[in-house]
């Protein structure tokens, strides 16, 4: 077994990055990321970590700034949320696109207005088609153990992608867990530098980010959409990997009762770990629930889904976002795609729970579980999301 | 990803004359920008300044989208483009990760990190990130091609466009004489973060523009500078005038050439001509001069310009900036 620290999630994610000996940070503190922007200042101002720390006047910036030195070859890391997120929106589909191995941390945050510092996925859902790789974390653990991983997985050399880690911000970024971390010598060997063929190299000069015109665009495009699916196996493959380093196996779900379950509730981040116990109490009063957690968002884990929840009548997707006059809420239209090409069908029931950081508490998530079960008995489901925890 | 293969070539110790400049061509011929495009030379005079090899950052514009269409590129050094307002950024960590890069071992040679960046992408929407890396202390050199407008969408006003000056979003008519504000100082603005060197180039003065870009890259930290890039599409000019153009702009005091040393003011050409002389070979100012009612506009325009020189003779004076 490892060594085991007290650390909060920024804590763990700031751990990680250190031990991947990267060697360009930009960032810009917006809370609850702050954190991992002061510890890794502090790595770097005690000579802990070797890297350049770029102190940029902007989140735009920041992810330009780490734009340019992953183009040198270098391994490069950001954090940001929220309004720090949104203000990258146009230079995260550029990263993607010149196909740059960046990681970024997501401490999420829900987008103003009103203004508001505290968890929901509003900012994450508006990065939903940029092209990052995107990872949950449920807990402290995770967090630490899903930057170890996204290195790996963005610098493989079929996959070229940028990969987002998210973990919750406050309920995570704020939460002291006592982890497990690898040795420093453990990661460095998990994470070996590798050679890629879109580098600014002198001996090699290449034009990188040249004009597409619509006799070129569209190939770009597909060849990204390729890459995800490549990132789909190799996400899965790094999980396997990482567990036998560490003990800890990851897949891109992870699924909880649903062999049996007549209802499934879908979600992600620290929202798994409440409504798995209350599904384990349910259950020991037989009823017949279970729990998949998203882990991987992007690539959206299809396949997974549609095995794992085979055997559902209704599948309740939790929606810690809005998609405003939407046809839906998003992980809810994520579900929807998934099965409507398939030949199963359950019933999909939309929860929108936890905006702005509103608690989702035990009695919450057993309301919600009941009133699934009785639409599953019905055979139908509502149109409109059920808001859990709205004051009416 | 595009590629056209390396011709570094051996790059001049010291530039005397212009006989020591290199005759290979680092921007291809090829491209599709305008005949007679001044960012063209400015770009192409700029890479004949190298003292060693260097990475090319180029924030949307012209000079980007005309010469880098896939699966062509003119550009034979290691170039990159990002995006319109964030070039300097984009400069900046390919300045920081190639230091660290070095330091650990992975990377042997040294290297010039060099943005052209069009007076949009620097005057206006790339004006945060510019003050970004000069602040920070990158050691970067910074062109701005200035053609006083963003030409790439059209010929619309930016905060370089000079007062009078026709462009699609400042017409003249009955209430506007064409833009009505003056020019933000680039070079003040540069100087202003206590930067080693700024300096203000022409393509008409090729030996003086040579020996500035030299100085830029070899001095430690950032460096600005601010070309006249005249856009015969723009300003409405014969193709042929573009040298003669950027000569009168100096010539006629609209466009002082001078630099900033750790802080020290040099005049380089002193104005001789009458400005009338530059507004009438274009059509972008030809309304001032052939129309009545924009005649106190025109004093005024003269007027600020006086007042800018007064500014720079007074600071070259004082010794200090
Ligand atoms: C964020 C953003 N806003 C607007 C544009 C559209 N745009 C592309 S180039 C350009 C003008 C460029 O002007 P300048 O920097 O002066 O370069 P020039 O084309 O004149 O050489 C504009 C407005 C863009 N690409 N990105
Ligand atoms: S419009 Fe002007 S700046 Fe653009 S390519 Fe033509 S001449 Fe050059
Ligand atoms: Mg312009």
């Amino acid at each position: 077994m490892g060594k085991r620290l007290g650390l909060t999630g920024n804590e763990a994610v700031a751990y990680a990055v250190k031990q991947a000996d990267v060697d360009v940070i930009a960032a810009y503190p917006i809370t609850p990321q702050t954190v991992i922007v002061e510890r890794l200042s502090e790595y770097v101002a005690n000579g802990e970590l070797d890297a350049a720390f770029v102190p940029v006047e902007s989140e735009h910036s920041a992810l330009s700034t780490v734009v340019g030195a992953a183009a040198t070859g270098a391994r490069v890391f950001t954090a940001t949320c929220s309004q720090g997120l949104a203000l990258m929106w146009e230079i995260l589909y550029i990263a993607s696109a010149l196909r740059l191995p960046i990681v970024m941390s997501i401490a999420a945050r829900a987008l103003s207005a009103p203004i508001n510092i505290h968890c929901d996925y509003s900012d994450v859902m508006g990065t939903r088609d940029a092209g990052w790789i995107t990872l949950f974390a449920e807990n402290v653990q995770e967090a630490y153990d899903n930057i170890v991983q996204a290195f790996r997985i963005a610098e493989d050399p079929e996959v070229l992608l940028p990969v987002m880690c998210v973990h919750d911000g406050f309920i995570l970024s704020h939460c002291l867990e006592v982890v497990e971390v690898l040795e420093d010598e453990q990661v460095r060997n998990f994470l070996p530098r590798r050679d890629r063929p879109n580098v600014l190299d002198p001996s090699k000069p290449i034009t990188l980010g040249p004009v597409g015109l619509p006799d070129s665009y569209m190939e770009f495009k597909r060849q990204q959409d390729e890459a995800m699916k490549v990132a789909y196996r190799k996400v899965k493959e790094v999980g396997k990997l990482f567990g036998e380093l560490s003990g800890r196996y990851y897949d891109v779900v992870h699924a909880f009762g649903v062999e049996d379950a007549d209802v499934v509730a879908v979600c992600m981040g620290s929202a798994a770990g409440t409504t798995r116990y209350v599904a384990r109490k349910l259950r020991e009063k037989g009823l017949k629930v279970g729990v998949l957690k998203i882990r991987m968002f992007r690539p959206f884990p299809k396949n997974e889904v549609r095995e794992l929840l085979k055997g559902a009548k209704l599948v309740i997707a939790m929606d810690r976002a809005t998609s405003l006059g939407g046809a839906g809420h998003p992980l809810q239209m994520e579900l929807a795609t998934t099965f409507y090409t398939w030949r199963q069908k359950p019933l999909i029931m939309s929860v929108v729970y936890g905006l702005g950081g509103r608690d989702l508490t035990p009695m919450d998530i057993e309301r919600m579980f009941n009133i699934a079960l009785e639409y599953a008995k019905k055979g139908e489901v509502p149109e409109e999301a059920l808001w859990l925890g709205l004051r009416e | 990803m595009v590629s056209i293969g390396v011709v570094w070539p051996s790059f001049p110790k010291e530039i005397r004359t212009l006989k020591d400049l290199p005759r290979e061509e680092l921007l291809a011929p090829g491209h599709r920008l305008c005949s007679g495009c001044g960012a063209a030379i400015v770009a192409r005079m700029a890479l004949k300044a190298l003292r060693r090899p260097t990475i090319v950052v180029v924030p949307t514009g012209c000079l980007e989208v005309a010469t880098t269409i896939y699966p062509y590129t003119s550009w034979r050094t290691p170039w990159i483009h990002v995006a319109f307002e964030n070039a300097a950024a984009v400069a900046s960590g390919i300045e920081a990760a190639w230091k660290i890069l070095k330091k650990k071992g992975y990377r042997k040679e040294d290297i010039d990190v060099l943005v052209l960046g069009g007076d949009g992408g620097t005057f206006d929407i790339g004006m945060q990130a510019l003050s970004g890396m000069l602040e920070r202390f990158h050691d970067v050199v910074y062109i701005c091609y200035d053609n006083e407008a963003y030409m790439n969408t059209g010929i619309q006003r930016s905060s370089a466009t000079p007062p009078g000056a026709w462009t699609t979003t400042t017409p003249f008519g009955k209430v506007w004489p064409g833009k009505l504000e003056r020019k933000k100082d680039l070079i003040g603005i540069a100087v202003a973060h206590g930067i080693p060197y700024a300096a203000t180039i022409s393509i008409a003065y090729p030996l003086d523009f040579i020996k500035k870009v030299r100085k830029a890259l070899e001095v430690d930290g950032p460096a600005v500078l601010h070309a006249i890039a005249p856009c015969p599409r723009g300003w409405r000019f014969d193709p042929s005038e573009t040298v003669e153009i950027a000569r009168l702009a100096v010539e006629t005091g609209f466009f002082p050439l001078y630099e900033v040393e750790n802080g020290k003011l040099k005049i380089n050409v002193r104005r001789t001509k009458p400005v009338e002389e530059y507004l009438k070979r274009q059509g972008r100012f030809r309304h001032l001069l052939e129309r009545p009612e924009y005649r106190s506009f025109l004093e005024w325009i003269k007027k600020t310009i006086d007042e800018m020189w007064e500014r720079l003779e007074k600071l070259e004076k004082a010794g200090v900036v």
